[in-house]
């Protein structure tokens, strides 16, 4: 039987290596990827919280977050095509122009 | 014999999600990330969540990593691998994330007297049974306006998606 610490624990870590992927890395896919590894290890967490407490609102809210997570990597997606079709580099540090 | 397979999966997730975020090739963090998606639905099945962890590899793995490849594909990926990726920034982002990792981790877990008591928290027994229907009858009785704004959500994100990735019309038959 696995205890409800070691699924928190999985949630938080693979949620900080996501913070950290969205932090350091400077190519705008590698951001999204961290961005949807944040997503599940909500996930991961929402549910052994249901599991823990006999309901199924962690098992519901774990499905929405699925699905806006899908909405998001779709509209996520579109402006990084955009951002390549007018300057050819994915690097975010060079989309500066509201930079003052 | 559960918590051998927790440990079996829970370790292959943390180790592909390390190489998603510290690959150089973005298609190869696309890929380490539909790994870590299989182990998380492992998770699922342990956690007794049959019905999400079909949808999580049907909707993640499935629609979500095949946009994320197509998309890489799509621009060239020759150019966009062979910048460097990483900036003066990581050693303080290393601190920062680990300081507040062990944080978080503590805080989930104690109780602020000196003792942790979700360590020895054990799952019930009575959940599971007859799950899908359950989950079926909530998500169209009681979530059924969560349900109706995720498809209003959907169109929304649909339409969004194609006007961006469209592009202006005038530019590209300036091009051709």
């Amino acid at each position: 039987m696995v205890p409800l610490s070691h699924y928190l624990t999985l949630g938080a870590i693979i949620f900080f290596i996501g913070v950290w992927g969205v932090l350091t890395r400077r190519n705008a896919v590698i951001i999204l990827l961290s961005i949807e590894l944040m997503f599940n290890a909500v996930n991961i967490t929402v549910v052994a919280f249901s599991r823990f407490l006999d309901q199924f609102t962690g098992q519901i809210f774990a499905i929405f977050v699925i699905t806006v997570a899908a909405a998001e990597a779709t509209i996520g997606l579109a402006i990084v095509i955009s951002l390549y079709r007018g300057r050819e580099s994915l690097n975010v540090d060079e989309i500066n122009l509201l930079k003052w | 014999m559960e918590l051998l397979f927790f440990y079996i999966f829970a370790g292959v997730a943390i180790g592909s999600a390390v190489m998603v975020v510290t690959n150089k090739n973005i298609l190869h963090a696309a890929l380490f990330l539909i790994l870590a998606f299989f182990c998380v639905s492992a998770i699922y099945i342990i956690l007794r969540a049959e019905f999400l962890a079909a949808v999580q590899i049907l909707l993640y793995v499935g629609a979500i990593m095949a946009l994320f490849i197509f998309t890489i594909l799509l621009i060239n990926v020759m150019q966009a691998q062979f910048l460097r990726q990483f900036h003066g920034q990581r050693p303080l982002a290393a601190i920062l994330v680990v300081a507040l990792a062990a944080e978080t981790i503590f805080l989930l877990l104690s109780d602020f007297r000196g003792n942790f008591p979700l360590m020895s928290e054990m799952p019930s027994e009575t959940l599971g049974q007859a799950g899908l229907q359950t989950l079926s009858n909530l998500l169209l009785t009681d979530y059924l306006l969560l349900f109706e704004v995720a498809s209003v959500l959907l169109l929304a994100a649909l339409i969004g998606a194609v006007v961006l990735a469209r592009g202006n019309i005038a530019t590209a038959d300036r091009r051709r």
